[in-house]
Protein backbone atom coordinates (compact mmCIF):
# COMPACT_ATOMS: atom_id res chain seq x y z
CA UNK A 1 0.00 0.00 0.00
CA UNK A 2 2.83 2.41 0.81
CA UNK A 3 3.66 2.34 -3.02
CA UNK A 4 0.24 3.33 -3.99
CA UNK A 5 0.20 6.99 -2.05
CA UNK A 6 -1.38 5.65 0.89
CA UNK A 7 1.66 5.56 2.97
CA UNK A 8 -0.06 8.05 5.64
CA UNK A 9 -2.53 5.17 6.94
CA UNK A 10 -1.42 4.29 9.85
CA UNK A 11 -1.25 7.97 11.16
CA UNK A 12 -4.80 8.32 9.47
CA UNK A 13 -5.87 4.96 11.14
CA UNK A 14 -5.97 6.20 14.50
CA UNK A 15 -7.91 9.18 13.68
CA UNK A 16 -10.53 6.85 11.71
CA UNK A 17 -10.78 3.99 13.97
CA UNK A 18 -11.76 6.60 16.39
CA UNK A 19 -14.39 7.92 14.34
CA UNK A 20 -15.51 4.16 13.22
CA UNK A 21 -18.65 2.88 14.58
CA UNK A 22 -17.54 -0.67 15.30
CA UNK A 23 -15.37 -1.57 18.06
CA UNK A 24 -11.72 -2.66 17.65
CA UNK A 25 -12.48 -5.59 20.11
CA UNK A 26 -15.46 -6.80 18.52
CA UNK A 27 -14.97 -10.60 18.10
CA UNK A 28 -18.31 -11.30 15.98
CA UNK A 29 -21.90 -12.06 16.73
CA UNK A 30 -21.65 -13.88 19.66
CA UNK A 31 -19.38 -16.33 18.22
CA UNK A 32 -16.64 -15.46 20.39
CA UNK A 33 -18.16 -13.05 22.82
CA UNK A 34 -20.27 -13.41 26.13
CA UNK A 35 -23.92 -13.37 25.87
CA UNK A 36 -25.44 -10.85 25.01
CA UNK A 37 -23.09 -9.41 22.87
CA UNK A 38 -24.96 -10.02 19.78
CA UNK A 39 -24.29 -7.76 17.03
CA UNK A 40 -24.59 -7.27 13.48
CA UNK A 41 -28.56 -6.12 14.11
CA UNK A 42 -29.20 -9.77 15.26
CA UNK A 43 -30.82 -7.46 18.66
CA UNK A 44 -32.10 -4.55 18.48
CA UNK A 45 -29.16 -1.73 18.27
CA UNK A 46 -26.23 -3.98 18.18
CA UNK A 47 -24.19 -2.49 21.87
CA UNK A 48 -21.29 -1.48 19.60
CA UNK A 49 -22.94 0.78 17.16
CA UNK A 50 -22.89 4.22 18.05
CA UNK A 51 -26.63 5.87 18.69
CA UNK A 52 -26.40 7.92 15.90
CA UNK A 53 -25.20 5.10 13.66
CA UNK A 54 -28.42 2.59 14.51
CA UNK A 55 -30.36 5.50 14.02
CA UNK A 56 -29.41 5.91 10.32
CA UNK A 57 -29.48 2.42 9.51
CA UNK A 58 -31.98 0.56 11.51
CA UNK A 59 -34.96 1.16 9.22
CA UNK A 60 -32.55 0.10 5.88
CA UNK A 61 -32.74 -3.29 5.01
CA UNK A 62 -29.34 -3.51 3.56
CA UNK A 63 -27.60 -1.71 6.15
CA UNK A 64 -29.35 -3.42 8.60
CA UNK A 65 -30.20 -7.59 9.10
CA UNK A 66 -32.54 -6.58 11.54
CA UNK A 67 -34.23 -4.12 9.50
CA UNK A 68 -34.41 -6.74 6.45
CA UNK A 69 -37.36 -8.81 7.92
CA UNK A 70 -39.48 -5.51 8.53
CA UNK A 71 -38.26 -2.98 5.59
CA UNK A 72 -38.19 -2.77 1.85
CA UNK A 73 -36.47 -1.21 -0.37
CA UNK A 74 -36.74 -0.20 -4.17
CA UNK A 75 -34.02 0.44 -7.01
CA UNK A 76 -34.70 2.33 -10.03
CA UNK A 77 -33.01 1.29 -13.21
CA UNK A 78 -31.67 4.95 -14.76
CA UNK A 79 -28.16 4.28 -14.69
CA UNK A 80 -27.71 2.27 -18.13
CA UNK A 81 -24.01 3.39 -18.49
CA UNK A 82 -21.08 1.79 -16.69
CA UNK A 83 -17.31 3.29 -17.37
CA UNK A 84 -15.87 -0.21 -16.30
CA UNK A 85 -15.58 -4.12 -17.44
CA UNK A 86 -16.25 -6.99 -14.93
CA UNK A 87 -15.50 -9.83 -16.00
CA UNK A 88 -17.68 -11.33 -13.94
CA UNK A 89 -21.17 -8.88 -15.63
CA UNK A 90 -22.83 -8.71 -18.76
CA UNK A 91 -25.61 -6.90 -19.21
CA UNK A 92 -26.57 -7.49 -22.37
CA UNK A 93 -28.59 -11.00 -20.99
CA UNK A 94 -31.87 -9.89 -19.53
CA UNK A 95 -34.28 -12.04 -18.20
CA UNK A 96 -37.65 -11.77 -16.14
CA UNK A 97 -36.38 -14.93 -13.99
CA UNK A 98 -32.86 -13.55 -13.48
CA UNK A 99 -32.18 -12.23 -10.59
CA UNK A 100 -28.43 -10.61 -10.34
CA UNK A 101 -26.83 -7.23 -10.33
CA UNK A 102 -26.70 -5.51 -13.67
CA UNK A 103 -30.38 -7.01 -15.20
CA UNK A 104 -33.05 -4.96 -15.43
CA UNK A 105 -36.31 -5.07 -17.21
CA UNK A 106 -36.77 -1.67 -18.56
CA UNK A 107 -34.70 1.61 -17.97
CA UNK A 108 -36.40 4.46 -16.56
CA UNK A 109 -35.89 8.58 -17.14
CA UNK A 110 -35.83 10.21 -14.15
CA UNK A 111 -39.28 11.45 -14.10
CA UNK A 112 -40.23 8.24 -14.92
CA UNK A 113 -38.20 6.86 -11.84
CA UNK A 114 -39.87 9.36 -9.24
CA UNK A 115 -43.40 8.68 -10.17
CA UNK A 116 -42.63 4.50 -10.09
CA UNK A 117 -40.86 5.54 -6.79
CA UNK A 118 -44.08 7.32 -5.18
CA UNK A 119 -46.28 4.61 -6.35
CA UNK A 120 -44.24 1.91 -4.13
CA UNK A 121 -44.25 3.91 -1.76
CA UNK A 122 -47.97 4.47 -1.81
CA UNK A 123 -48.44 0.02 -1.90
CA UNK A 124 -45.86 -0.66 0.17
CA UNK A 125 -45.25 1.31 3.61
CA UNK A 126 -42.31 -0.05 4.80
CA UNK A 127 -40.60 0.58 1.58
CA UNK A 128 -37.96 3.02 3.19
CA UNK A 129 -35.09 2.94 0.92
CA UNK A 130 -34.54 4.11 -2.60
CA UNK A 131 -31.58 2.74 -4.49
CA UNK A 132 -29.62 3.70 -7.56
CA UNK A 133 -27.96 0.84 -8.38
CA UNK A 134 -27.24 0.55 -12.12
CA UNK A 135 -27.60 -1.52 -14.39
CA UNK A 136 -24.55 0.23 -14.96
CA UNK A 137 -22.53 2.33 -12.72
CA UNK A 138 -24.74 5.59 -11.08
CA UNK A 139 -21.74 7.91 -11.25
CA UNK A 140 -21.41 7.48 -15.13
CA UNK A 141 -24.42 8.45 -15.34
CA UNK A 142 -24.53 11.65 -12.87
CA UNK A 143 -27.25 14.14 -14.49
CA UNK A 144 -29.68 11.08 -14.53
CA UNK A 145 -28.59 10.04 -10.88
CA UNK A 146 -28.88 13.17 -9.09
CA UNK A 147 -32.60 14.42 -11.07
CA UNK A 148 -34.16 11.31 -9.70
CA UNK A 149 -32.84 12.05 -6.43
CA UNK A 150 -33.64 15.74 -6.41
CA UNK A 151 -37.16 14.65 -7.59
CA UNK A 152 -37.77 12.11 -5.09
CA UNK A 153 -36.45 14.55 -2.08
CA UNK A 154 -38.63 17.00 -3.43
CA UNK A 155 -41.96 14.31 -3.25
CA UNK A 156 -41.16 12.24 -0.51
CA UNK A 157 -38.77 13.66 2.08
CA UNK A 158 -38.74 10.54 4.46
CA UNK A 159 -37.34 8.50 2.13
CA UNK A 160 -33.79 7.53 2.32
CA UNK A 161 -31.65 8.08 -0.46
CA UNK A 162 -28.80 5.24 -1.56
CA UNK A 163 -26.35 4.76 -4.37
CA UNK A 164 -24.15 1.96 -5.43
CA UNK A 165 -20.84 2.50 -7.38
CA UNK A 166 -17.63 1.03 -8.37
CA UNK A 167 -16.10 4.36 -7.12
CA UNK A 168 -14.40 5.43 -10.21
CA UNK A 169 -15.96 8.69 -10.47
CA UNK A 170 -17.11 8.84 -6.90
CA UNK A 171 -14.02 11.30 -5.53
CA UNK A 172 -15.50 13.94 -8.38
CA UNK A 173 -19.18 13.49 -6.95
CA UNK A 174 -18.88 12.97 -3.14
CA UNK A 175 -19.85 16.56 -2.67
CA UNK A 176 -22.67 16.53 -4.35
CA UNK A 177 -23.75 12.76 -2.73
CA UNK A 178 -23.65 14.86 0.40
CA UNK A 179 -25.53 18.08 -0.88
CA UNK A 180 -28.45 15.81 -2.05
CA UNK A 181 -28.54 14.11 1.49
CA UNK A 182 -27.63 10.65 0.12
CA UNK A 183 -26.31 8.93 3.51
CA UNK A 184 -25.46 5.95 2.35
CA UNK A 185 -23.32 5.01 -0.43
CA UNK A 186 -22.05 1.41 -1.04
CA UNK A 187 -19.00 0.74 -3.42
CA UNK A 188 -17.74 -2.51 -4.72
CA UNK A 189 -14.20 -3.35 -3.96
CA UNK A 190 -12.60 -6.77 -4.75
CA UNK A 191 -8.88 -5.85 -4.29
CA UNK A 192 -6.03 -4.06 -3.43
CA UNK A 193 -3.51 -5.16 -5.09
CA UNK A 194 -3.62 -4.44 -8.96
CA UNK A 195 -2.25 -7.58 -9.54
CA UNK A 196 -5.50 -9.18 -8.37
CA UNK A 197 -7.13 -6.63 -9.81
CA UNK A 198 -6.22 -7.13 -13.56
CA UNK A 199 -7.41 -10.74 -13.16
CA UNK A 200 -11.09 -9.11 -12.42
CA UNK A 201 -11.42 -5.64 -14.70
CA UNK A 202 -10.05 -6.20 -18.10
CA UNK A 203 -10.47 -2.04 -18.48
CA UNK A 204 -11.70 1.01 -17.36
CA UNK A 205 -12.54 4.28 -19.19
CA UNK A 206 -11.01 6.85 -17.11
CA UNK A 207 -10.40 10.59 -18.18
CA UNK A 208 -11.25 10.22 -22.04
CA UNK A 209 -9.08 7.04 -22.39
CA UNK A 210 -9.37 3.40 -21.61
CA UNK A 211 -6.89 1.62 -19.88
CA UNK A 212 -6.18 -2.04 -19.57
CA UNK A 213 -4.65 -4.71 -17.06
CA UNK A 214 -2.38 -3.01 -14.17
CA UNK A 215 -2.78 0.09 -15.35
CA UNK A 216 -6.33 -0.16 -14.84
CA UNK A 217 -6.70 -1.98 -11.60
CA UNK A 218 -4.19 0.73 -9.93
CA UNK A 219 -6.44 3.55 -10.98
CA UNK A 220 -9.39 1.80 -9.91
CA UNK A 221 -7.81 1.12 -6.51
CA UNK A 222 -6.71 4.50 -6.02
CA UNK A 223 -9.70 5.95 -7.13
CA UNK A 224 -11.81 3.67 -4.62
CA UNK A 225 -9.81 4.48 -2.02
CA UNK A 226 -9.76 8.16 -2.44
CA UNK A 227 -13.30 7.94 -2.78
CA UNK A 228 -14.10 5.84 0.81
CA UNK A 229 -11.97 8.11 2.35
CA UNK A 230 -14.03 11.45 1.34
CA UNK A 231 -16.64 9.88 2.38
CA UNK A 232 -15.75 8.91 5.72
CA UNK A 233 -14.47 12.69 6.20
CA UNK A 234 -18.10 13.80 5.35
CA UNK A 235 -19.93 11.13 7.70
CA UNK A 236 -21.52 9.40 4.71
CA UNK A 237 -22.12 5.92 5.82
CA UNK A 238 -20.16 3.48 3.33
CA UNK A 239 -20.78 -0.47 2.67
CA UNK A 240 -17.70 -2.19 1.00
CA UNK A 241 -19.06 -4.50 -1.33
CA UNK A 242 -16.91 -7.47 -2.67
CA UNK A 243 -17.34 -10.74 -5.06
CA UNK A 244 -15.73 -13.17 -3.53
CA UNK A 245 -14.31 -15.38 -6.48
CA UNK A 246 -12.40 -18.18 -5.41
CA UNK A 247 -8.31 -19.04 -6.52
CA UNK A 248 -8.50 -15.02 -8.04
CA UNK A 249 -9.04 -12.42 -4.81
CA UNK A 250 -10.82 -15.32 -2.11
CA UNK A 251 -7.61 -15.09 0.13
CA UNK A 252 -6.86 -11.11 -0.65
CA UNK A 253 -10.48 -10.23 0.72
CA UNK A 254 -9.17 -10.42 4.33
CA UNK A 255 -6.34 -7.90 3.25
CA UNK A 256 -9.64 -5.59 1.29
CA UNK A 257 -11.40 -6.06 4.48
CA UNK A 258 -8.23 -4.67 6.58
CA UNK A 259 -8.05 -2.22 3.84
CA UNK A 260 -11.81 -0.66 3.92
CA UNK A 261 -11.90 -0.84 7.66
CA UNK A 262 -9.14 1.29 8.45
CA UNK A 263 -10.48 4.01 6.34
CA UNK A 264 -13.66 4.11 7.86
CA UNK A 265 -16.36 1.71 6.14
CA UNK A 266 -19.38 0.66 8.25
CA UNK A 267 -20.17 -2.57 6.83
CA UNK A 268 -17.94 -5.21 4.45
CA UNK A 269 -20.73 -7.45 2.59
CA UNK A 270 -18.90 -10.34 0.69
CA UNK A 271 -21.35 -12.20 -1.82
CA UNK A 272 -20.31 -15.34 -3.84
CA UNK A 273 -19.60 -15.08 -7.74
CA UNK A 274 -21.98 -15.62 -9.96
CA UNK A 275 -20.78 -17.26 -13.24
CA UNK A 276 -23.13 -19.77 -14.71
CA UNK A 277 -22.57 -20.00 -18.20
CA UNK A 278 -25.54 -19.07 -19.71
CA UNK A 279 -24.91 -15.41 -18.42
CA UNK A 280 -22.27 -14.96 -21.18
CA UNK A 281 -19.81 -13.46 -18.65
CA UNK A 282 -15.94 -14.07 -18.75
CA UNK A 283 -15.81 -16.17 -16.00
CA UNK A 284 -19.33 -18.07 -16.79
CA UNK A 285 -17.60 -18.81 -20.12
CA UNK A 286 -14.35 -19.84 -18.75
CA UNK A 287 -15.35 -21.92 -16.06
CA UNK A 288 -14.48 -20.03 -12.87
CA UNK A 289 -16.21 -21.71 -9.76
CA UNK A 290 -17.86 -19.87 -7.17
CA UNK A 291 -18.08 -20.43 -3.68
CA UNK A 292 -19.79 -23.05 -1.62
CA UNK A 293 -21.45 -22.49 0.64
CA UNK A 294 -19.41 -23.22 4.05
CA UNK A 295 -16.50 -21.46 1.85
CA UNK A 296 -18.21 -18.09 1.95
CA UNK A 297 -19.05 -18.66 5.83
CA UNK A 298 -15.56 -19.27 6.33
CA UNK A 299 -14.15 -16.50 4.66
CA UNK A 300 -16.87 -13.93 6.17
CA UNK A 301 -16.39 -15.20 9.43
CA UNK A 302 -12.75 -14.60 9.78
CA UNK A 303 -13.55 -11.13 8.51
CA UNK A 304 -16.18 -10.73 11.43
CA UNK A 305 -13.24 -9.89 13.98
CA UNK A 306 -12.49 -6.81 12.15
CA UNK A 307 -15.72 -5.13 11.45
CA UNK A 308 -19.76 -5.80 10.53
CA UNK A 309 -19.93 -8.43 7.98
CA UNK A 310 -23.23 -8.17 6.40
CA UNK A 311 -24.58 -11.65 5.22
CA UNK A 312 -28.44 -11.28 4.30
CA UNK A 313 -27.37 -9.33 0.86
CA UNK A 314 -28.96 -10.92 -2.23
CA UNK A 315 -27.55 -10.03 -4.73
CA UNK A 316 -30.43 -8.12 -6.04
CA UNK A 317 -31.91 -6.83 -9.52
CA UNK A 318 -31.22 -3.21 -10.76
CA UNK A 319 -35.08 -2.82 -10.44
CA UNK A 320 -36.08 -5.17 -8.04
CA UNK A 321 -38.84 -4.02 -5.62
CA UNK A 322 -40.43 -5.10 -2.37
CA UNK A 323 -38.17 -6.90 0.63
CA UNK A 324 -34.66 -8.29 0.47
CA UNK A 325 -35.60 -11.75 -0.99
CA UNK A 326 -38.68 -10.76 -2.92
CA UNK A 327 -39.22 -9.09 -6.29
CA UNK A 328 -42.42 -7.18 -6.86
CA UNK A 329 -41.05 -4.96 -10.23
CA UNK A 330 -43.34 -7.01 -12.06
CA UNK A 331 -46.42 -5.08 -10.29
CA UNK A 332 -45.03 -1.70 -10.75
CA UNK A 333 -43.82 -1.58 -14.82
CA UNK A 334 -43.92 1.75 -16.27
CA UNK A 335 -47.07 1.10 -18.33
CA UNK A 336 -48.88 -0.13 -14.60
CA UNK A 337 -47.48 2.97 -13.09
CA UNK A 338 -48.30 5.41 -15.18
CA UNK A 339 -51.93 3.77 -15.04
CA UNK A 340 -51.91 4.21 -11.08
CA UNK A 341 -53.71 7.14 -9.08
CA UNK A 342 -50.78 8.20 -6.47
CA UNK A 343 -51.74 9.15 -3.20
CA UNK A 344 -48.53 10.00 -0.96
CA UNK A 345 -49.79 9.25 2.42
CA UNK A 346 -47.00 9.97 4.97
CA UNK A 347 -48.94 9.60 7.68
CA UNK A 348 -50.35 6.31 6.66
CA UNK A 349 -46.26 5.21 6.10
CA UNK A 350 -45.39 6.92 9.54
CA UNK A 351 -48.15 4.94 11.53
CA UNK A 352 -46.91 1.29 9.84
CA UNK A 353 -43.53 2.23 10.83
CA UNK A 354 -44.41 2.96 14.47
CA UNK A 355 -46.56 -0.10 14.70
CA UNK A 356 -43.16 -2.41 13.15
CA UNK A 357 -41.37 -0.63 16.22
CA UNK A 358 -43.39 -2.05 18.47
CA UNK A 359 -43.24 -5.84 16.73
CA UNK A 360 -39.39 -5.30 16.60
CA UNK A 361 -39.38 -4.58 20.94
CA UNK A 362 -41.45 -8.07 21.36
CA UNK A 363 -39.13 -9.72 19.01
CA UNK A 364 -36.09 -8.79 21.08
CA UNK A 365 -37.36 -9.33 24.46
CA UNK A 366 -38.48 -12.85 23.36
CA UNK A 367 -35.04 -13.57 22.31
CA UNK A 368 -33.98 -12.63 25.20
CA UNK A 369 -36.15 -14.59 27.28
CA UNK A 370 -34.54 -17.58 25.14
CA UNK A 371 -31.49 -16.55 26.02
CA UNK A 372 -32.15 -16.62 29.86
CA UNK A 373 -33.90 -19.87 29.83
CA UNK A 374 -30.85 -21.57 27.63
CA UNK A 375 -28.33 -19.94 30.40
CA UNK A 376 -25.08 -20.62 28.42
CA UNK A 377 -25.70 -24.34 27.97
CA UNK A 378 -24.26 -26.13 24.84
CA UNK A 379 -20.51 -25.76 25.76
CA UNK A 380 -18.41 -26.03 21.71
CA UNK A 381 -21.62 -27.13 19.92
CA UNK A 382 -22.95 -24.74 17.04
CA UNK A 383 -25.21 -25.77 15.06
CA UNK A 384 -27.02 -24.04 11.55
CA UNK A 385 -30.67 -23.73 11.55
CA UNK A 386 -32.54 -23.11 8.56
CA UNK A 387 -35.99 -21.10 8.84
CA UNK A 388 -38.43 -20.17 5.89
CA UNK A 389 -40.24 -16.96 6.33
CA UNK A 390 -41.68 -14.28 4.45
CA UNK A 391 -40.93 -11.03 7.01
CA UNK A 392 -41.54 -9.77 10.00
CA UNK A 393 -39.08 -11.59 11.81
CA UNK A 394 -41.14 -14.66 11.75
CA UNK A 395 -41.13 -18.79 10.87
CA UNK A 396 -44.28 -18.15 8.92
CA UNK A 397 -43.84 -19.31 5.24
CA UNK A 398 -44.86 -23.35 4.18
CA UNK A 399 -42.11 -25.07 3.29
CA UNK A 400 -42.97 -25.58 -0.44
CA UNK A 401 -43.94 -21.69 -0.83
CA UNK A 402 -40.10 -21.17 0.13
CA UNK A 403 -38.32 -19.39 -2.58
CA UNK A 404 -35.15 -18.90 -0.22
CA UNK A 405 -34.43 -20.28 3.19
CA UNK A 406 -32.69 -18.09 5.97
CA UNK A 407 -29.82 -19.52 8.01
CA UNK A 408 -29.16 -18.92 11.59
CA UNK A 409 -26.15 -20.12 13.49
CA UNK A 410 -26.72 -21.20 17.01
CA UNK A 411 -24.53 -21.82 20.26
CA UNK A 412 -24.29 -21.24 23.94
CA UNK A 413 -23.85 -18.13 23.69
CA UNK A 414 -26.51 -16.39 20.89
CA UNK A 415 -28.27 -16.86 17.50
CA UNK A 416 -26.78 -15.02 14.19
CA UNK A 417 -27.97 -14.68 11.07
CA UNK A 418 -25.35 -16.68 8.72
CA UNK A 419 -26.95 -16.09 5.35
CA UNK A 420 -29.62 -17.45 3.33
CA UNK A 421 -30.41 -20.10 0.68
CA UNK A 422 -32.22 -19.54 -2.91
CA UNK A 423 -33.86 -22.71 -3.89
CA UNK A 424 -36.69 -23.98 -6.41
CA UNK A 425 -40.35 -24.10 -5.16
CA UNK A 426 -40.91 -27.07 -3.77
CA UNK A 427 -44.84 -26.83 -4.28
CA UNK A 428 -46.45 -26.07 -7.70
CA UNK A 429 -50.23 -25.41 -7.63
CA UNK A 430 -51.04 -27.84 -4.84
CA UNK A 431 -48.73 -30.62 -6.16
CA UNK A 432 -45.02 -31.36 -4.80
CA UNK A 433 -42.37 -31.14 -7.22
CA UNK A 434 -40.12 -34.06 -6.79
CA UNK A 435 -37.17 -32.97 -8.97
CA UNK A 436 -36.79 -29.52 -6.31
CA UNK A 437 -36.46 -31.24 -3.58
CA UNK A 438 -33.17 -32.65 -4.32
CA UNK A 439 -31.38 -29.39 -4.77
CA UNK A 440 -33.22 -27.67 -1.78
CA UNK A 441 -31.45 -30.86 0.42
CA UNK A 442 -27.96 -29.58 -1.00
CA UNK A 443 -29.00 -25.73 0.00
CA UNK A 444 -29.59 -27.08 3.39
CA UNK A 445 -26.90 -29.31 3.25
CA UNK A 446 -24.98 -27.62 6.33
CA UNK A 447 -28.04 -27.17 8.72
CA UNK A 448 -29.29 -29.44 11.06
CA UNK A 449 -33.19 -28.32 11.30
CA UNK A 450 -35.01 -26.57 9.11
CA UNK A 451 -38.48 -24.81 10.64
CA UNK A 452 -41.42 -24.01 8.62
CA UNK A 453 -44.63 -22.73 9.37
CA UNK A 454 -45.81 -25.96 7.65
CA UNK A 455 -44.64 -29.23 5.72
CA UNK A 456 -46.23 -32.17 3.80
CA UNK A 457 -45.65 -35.71 4.77
CA UNK A 458 -43.27 -36.75 1.99
CA UNK A 459 -40.54 -33.81 2.45
CA UNK A 460 -40.59 -34.42 5.82
CA UNK A 461 -39.35 -37.89 5.47
CA UNK A 462 -36.81 -36.96 2.82
CA UNK A 463 -35.55 -34.24 4.85
CA UNK A 464 -35.07 -36.67 8.02
CA UNK A 465 -33.57 -39.28 5.81
CA UNK A 466 -31.13 -36.78 4.89
CA UNK A 467 -29.94 -35.67 8.55
CA UNK A 468 -32.27 -32.75 8.46
CA UNK A 469 -34.45 -32.10 10.92
CA UNK A 470 -37.85 -31.03 9.88
CA UNK A 471 -39.58 -28.56 12.66
CA UNK A 472 -43.34 -26.55 12.43
CA UNK A 473 -43.70 -26.94 16.23
CA UNK A 474 -42.85 -22.83 16.11
CA UNK A 475 -45.02 -22.03 13.50
CA UNK A 476 -45.43 -18.28 13.50
CA UNK A 477 -42.85 -17.31 16.15
CA UNK A 478 -40.10 -14.66 16.01
CA UNK A 479 -36.89 -16.55 14.38
CA UNK A 480 -34.65 -15.56 16.78
CA UNK A 481 -36.60 -17.43 19.60
CA UNK A 482 -37.57 -19.92 17.84
CA UNK A 483 -33.84 -21.08 16.80
CA UNK A 484 -32.95 -20.65 20.64
CA UNK A 485 -35.46 -22.78 21.58
CA UNK A 486 -34.73 -25.60 18.76
CA UNK A 487 -30.91 -25.23 19.73
CA UNK A 488 -32.21 -26.55 23.65
CA UNK A 489 -33.62 -28.83 22.75
CA UNK A 490 -31.07 -30.46 20.54
CA UNK A 491 -28.59 -29.61 23.43
CA UNK A 492 -30.97 -31.29 25.88
CA UNK A 493 -31.84 -34.38 23.67
CA UNK A 494 -27.83 -34.83 23.47
CA UNK A 495 -27.32 -34.80 27.30
CA UNK A 496 -30.54 -37.21 27.69
CA UNK A 497 -28.22 -39.74 25.15
CA UNK A 498 -31.30 -39.34 22.36
CA UNK A 499 -29.06 -37.55 19.39
CA UNK A 500 -25.61 -37.36 18.91
CA UNK A 501 -24.15 -34.05 17.31
CA UNK A 502 -22.09 -34.48 14.04
CA UNK A 503 -20.80 -31.92 11.80
CA UNK A 504 -23.04 -30.96 8.88
CA UNK A 505 -20.43 -30.56 6.16
CA UNK A 506 -20.73 -28.08 3.26
CA UNK A 507 -23.95 -27.18 0.88
CA UNK A 508 -24.36 -25.67 -2.58
CA UNK A 509 -25.14 -22.02 -3.27
CA UNK A 510 -27.48 -21.61 -6.24
CA UNK A 511 -26.40 -20.34 -9.08
CA UNK A 512 -28.19 -19.10 -12.08
CA UNK A 513 -32.12 -18.23 -13.06
CA UNK A 514 -35.03 -19.68 -10.67
CA UNK A 515 -36.65 -21.98 -13.25
CA UNK A 516 -39.98 -21.89 -10.83
CA UNK A 517 -40.39 -17.81 -10.57
CA UNK B 1 -13.88 7.92 -42.37
CA UNK B 2 -16.59 8.47 -39.40
CA UNK B 3 -17.33 5.25 -36.75
CA UNK B 4 -20.55 4.02 -36.77
CA UNK B 5 -22.51 1.87 -34.35
CA UNK B 6 -23.53 -1.83 -34.92
CA UNK B 7 -27.45 -1.49 -34.15
CA UNK B 8 -27.71 -5.70 -33.71
CA UNK B 9 -24.60 -5.07 -30.82
CA UNK B 10 -26.10 -1.77 -29.17
CA UNK B 11 -26.66 -2.61 -25.93
CA UNK B 12 -28.14 1.27 -25.53
CA UNK B 13 -26.27 1.79 -22.52
CA UNK B 14 -26.36 5.27 -23.38
CA UNK B 15 -22.51 5.58 -22.53
CA UNK B 16 -21.06 7.00 -25.60
CA UNK B 17 -23.50 9.52 -26.18
CA UNK B 18 -22.33 12.16 -23.46
CA UNK B 19 -18.55 11.55 -24.45
CA UNK B 20 -18.63 12.90 -27.98
CA UNK B 21 -17.10 15.97 -28.65
CA UNK B 22 -19.17 16.70 -31.32
CA UNK B 23 -22.74 15.40 -30.06
CA UNK B 24 -22.93 13.49 -33.36
CA UNK B 25 -24.38 10.06 -31.33
CA UNK B 26 -27.73 9.97 -30.40
CA UNK B 27 -30.31 7.30 -29.97
CA UNK B 28 -32.61 6.44 -32.44
CA UNK B 29 -34.94 3.56 -32.40
CA UNK B 30 -33.39 1.43 -29.21
CA UNK B 31 -30.32 1.58 -30.00
CA UNK B 32 -27.40 4.78 -30.71
CA UNK B 33 -26.62 5.95 -34.11
CA UNK B 34 -23.34 7.73 -35.13
CA UNK B 35 -24.26 10.97 -37.63
CA UNK B 36 -21.67 10.55 -40.16
CA UNK B 37 -21.64 14.09 -41.36
CA UNK B 38 -20.55 15.03 -37.46
CA UNK B 39 -18.30 12.47 -36.47
CA UNK B 40 -14.62 13.60 -36.97
CA UNK B 41 -13.06 10.31 -35.37
CA UNK B 42 -12.23 12.26 -32.41
CA UNK B 43 -9.04 13.89 -34.25
CA UNK B 44 -8.23 17.40 -32.40
CA UNK B 45 -9.92 16.06 -29.08
CA UNK B 46 -8.68 12.98 -28.01
CA UNK B 47 -5.87 10.75 -28.87
CA UNK B 48 -8.48 7.74 -29.03
CA UNK B 49 -12.08 7.95 -30.51
CA UNK B 50 -14.47 8.15 -27.26
CA UNK B 51 -17.29 5.88 -28.24
CA UNK B 52 -14.91 3.01 -28.94
CA UNK B 53 -13.12 3.34 -25.76
CA UNK B 54 -16.34 3.25 -23.79
CA UNK B 55 -18.40 0.79 -25.32
CA UNK B 56 -18.83 -2.21 -23.19
CA UNK B 57 -19.35 -4.85 -26.65
CA UNK B 58 -15.63 -5.15 -28.26
CA UNK B 59 -16.41 -4.01 -32.09
CA UNK B 60 -19.30 -2.49 -32.55
CA UNK B 61 -18.22 0.99 -32.76
CA UNK B 62 -16.05 0.44 -35.95
CA UNK B 63 -14.70 2.48 -38.84
CA UNK B 64 -17.72 3.41 -41.54
CA UNK B 65 -15.36 2.62 -44.82
CA UNK B 66 -18.29 3.62 -46.88
CA UNK B 67 -17.85 7.32 -45.77
CA UNK B 68 -15.22 9.57 -46.92
CA UNK B 69 -12.06 10.13 -44.16
CA UNK B 70 -12.69 13.22 -42.04
CA UNK B 71 -10.25 15.95 -42.82
CA UNK B 72 -8.83 18.18 -40.10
Amino acid sequence: MESNGYSDVVSQQASLDAAAPVDQTHKGCGAAGGSGRASCGSSMAPEDMAPGVWEKVKNHPCYSEEAHHHYARMHVAVAPACNIQCNYCNRKYDCANESRPGVVSERLTPEQAARKTLAVASAIPQMTVLGIAGPGDPLANPEKTFRTFELIAREAPDIKLCLSTNGLALPDYVDRIKDLNVDHVTITINMVDPEIGARIYPWIYYRHKRHTGRDAAQILHERQMQGLEMLTERGILCKVNSVMIPGINDRHLVEVNKAVKSRGAFLHNIMPLISAPEHGTVFGLSGQRGPSAQELKTLQDRCEGQMNMMRHCRQCRADAVGLLGEDRSSEFTTEKVMEMELTYDGAARRAYQTAVEGQRHEKAAAKEAELRDLDGRGGDIAILVAVATKGEGRVNEHFGHAKEFQVYEANAHGVKFVGHRRVDLYCQGGYGEEEALPTIIRALNDCAAVLVAKIGGCPRATLKEAGIEPVDACAYEFIDAAVLAYYKSYIDRIEKGEITHTHRGDAAIRQGAYVAA
Amino acid sequence: MPYKIIGSQCTACSACEPECPNNAIREKDGTYIIKPEKCTECIGYFDDPQCVAVCPVENTCVVDSSVPRYQA
